[in-house]
């Protein structure tokens, strides 16, 4: 039985790790429900803000300029990739949009490695985030703190703009019916354009800021893209609020069960996914007989 | 009919390969009232799609004011002034009434005020903080033409909207769309209640199998029971 210090930490871990969970899945799940494609290149993205931030952190020094830089870089690839090839794909069957996807992803990731090379590279954590907080009787380390802080900030900036803004009130009726917002004289397809370069914003950004406390390499993204699938499972297919709460929940259990036995981590992740598509197939906050 | 605002001209539309619409033909005037009756799939919601643009018309010409608006999309024709209100109503369930009401309006350049539409239909105000799924059926069918009434459209396209209402909301709603033609909306109307769509309908067409096949007032088709047997079953 593992201490009580230890699986303390283990959950502060799993905060980190859900918030960021949820934040990549965020993004996955309103390009599913807006735009009916599953993005298999999200985790290849995910990367590339990792790789956006070590170059401009390796030039600058400054992690600042790297969120700045990489999320502008970023949305420049979500536009690209949206207008040169997603955009081609949207009339077209499941099969060749998750092939279309899938190969971006393998491209962006080659490219990433013909690049900089296999080997991986390190980003120096922020100076802001350097040492280790007390907590009680509990040490944690302060960038991973502020993480859990900054991205639950980036959550609440994506809720609102979701929530409070005629564009967020038009991806959540056009993650509901794409069809009947265009019958009510809305251009969805233009807001498909927004969608699209959100999610992959916020894919990179997830990446820059994972990035301090991980190890950059071209393959970082691929075991990401596989927990963000079965976090919108969890959460609903389309479903913003589901994305949070399966995020966090993947998170917990990825980590706690690393406490006890690593080993089990992923395994116990599936248990969870296939209990709930047993008790509850649309997921904890989906819809019946969507998507 | 130089005051047509709506002509269908000899449109054939298609589901894939089955040829669902022949030749149809038909025009709605200006602060005209138009039912278009038939069976279960005689392809009345089909021609109100295609009007639409929900359904690209393999040939023929759709004209709204004097344009074409064939080939259009959806978005494009409902910014003219055409607006359908579809048979599922396709209420956003997860956006609350007052939700509904505001995505309907953004792209309407003469959108209506809420309380304006509130006075149309004061049961929505007191739901306007509801889901769209909580709605009871009537209540859903009035935010669905609420919906095309804050977009201030000028030709409403009803499809079916009286099924599987209670006849005291059916006739609240025959009330409500008598009201819309008096202001001078022009609506074209499909429904399976023969009854209800006559009692404020000033003309009526006839659809069989996808082929036009009669046109006339509604007492006209009230007085020959043939006709009402042949065509519609009844």
């Amino acid at each position: 039985m593992p201490s009580a210090p230890l699986l303390l930490s283990q959950a502060f871990n799993g905060l980190a790790l859900g918030t960021l969970l949820a934040l990549v899945a965020s993004g996955l799940t309103i390009i599913l429900g807006t735009l009916g494609v599953l993005n298999f290149a999200h985790g290849a993205l995910f990367m590339l803000g990792a790789y956006a931030m070590y170059v401009v952190t390796a030039q600058t020094g400054s992690f600042f300029l790297g969120i700045l830089v990489g999320a502008a870089f970023m949305l420049v690839v979500g536009v690209v990739l949206e207008r040169g090839l997603i955009r081609l794909f949207y009339g077209r069957p499941h099969e060749d949009q998750i092939l279309v996807t899938f190969g971006a992803g393998i491209v962006i990731v080659e490219g990433v490695r013909a690049l900089f090379g296999a080997n991986t590279q390190s980003v120096p954590t922020p100076s802001w985030g350097q040492g280790i907080v007390q907590l009680g009787f509990l040490f944690y380390p302060t960038y991973r703190l502020e993480l859990i802080g900054i991205v639950a900030a980036l959550l609440f900036v994506l809720y609102l703009i979701l929530y409070r803004t005629s564009i967020g009130l038009v991806v959540r009726a056009g993650i509901e019916d794409a069809r009947m917002v265009g019958i009510l004289g809305i251009n969805v397809r233009r807001s498909f354009l927004l969608v699209f370069a959100l999610g992959v914003v916020a894919a990179g950004v997830s990446g820059m800021l994972y990035a301090p406390i991980v190890s950059v390499e071209p393959d970082m993204g691929s075991s990401f893209l596989v927990e963000a699938f079965v976090v919108i499972v969890i959460g609903g297919l389309g479903s913003y609020p589901g994305a949070v709460v399966g995020g966090l929940i993947a998170g917990e259990i990825i980590s706690i069960t690393s406490a006890f036995n690593s080993a089990y981590s992923e395994v116990m992740l599936y248990a969870v996914m296939a209990l709930l598509l047993v008790l509850r197939p649309q997921g904890l906050f989906g819809s019946e007989g969507r998507v | 009919m130089s005051t047509s605002l709506l002509e269908v001209e000899a449109i054939n539309s298609f589901y894939g390969d089955s040829h669902i619409l022949f030749d149809v033909s038909l025009t709605v005037g200006r602060n005209e009232v138009v039912a278009l009756l038939g069976r279960n799939g005689a392809g009345k919601t089909t021609t109100l799609r295609t009007i639409m643009g929900v359904l690209a018309p393999r040939s023929g010409a759709i004209r709204l004011d004097g344009k074409p608006i064939g080939g259009l999309a959806p978005f494009q024709i409902a910014r003219r002034g055409l607006q359908l209100v579809p048979e599922e109503r396709a209420i956003f369930g997860q956006l609350t009434v007052e939700e509904n009401l505001r995505l309907a309006a953004l792209t309407a350049p003469n959108a209506w005020s809420l309380d304006r539409v509130y006075e149309f239909f004061p049961r929505l105000r007191e739901r306007r903080r509801s889901g769209g799924r909580q709605l009871s059926g009537g209540e859903q069918q009035m935010l669905a033409i609420a919906r095309a009434l804050i977009r201030d459209a000028q030709v409403i396209l009803l499809d079916e909207p009286f099924e599987g209402l209670a006849p005291l909301i059916v006739r609240d709603l025959v009330r409500v769309s008598r009201e819309l033609a008096a202001q001078g909306r022009t609506i074209l109307v499909v429904e399976q209640n023969v009854v209800a769509a006559l009692s404020f309908a000033d003309r009526v067409y006839v659809l069989n199998n996808g082929h036009m096949v009669w046109e006339g007032r509604p007492a006209e088709l009230r007085a020959d029971p043939a006709l009402m047997k042949a065509h519609l079953g009844i």
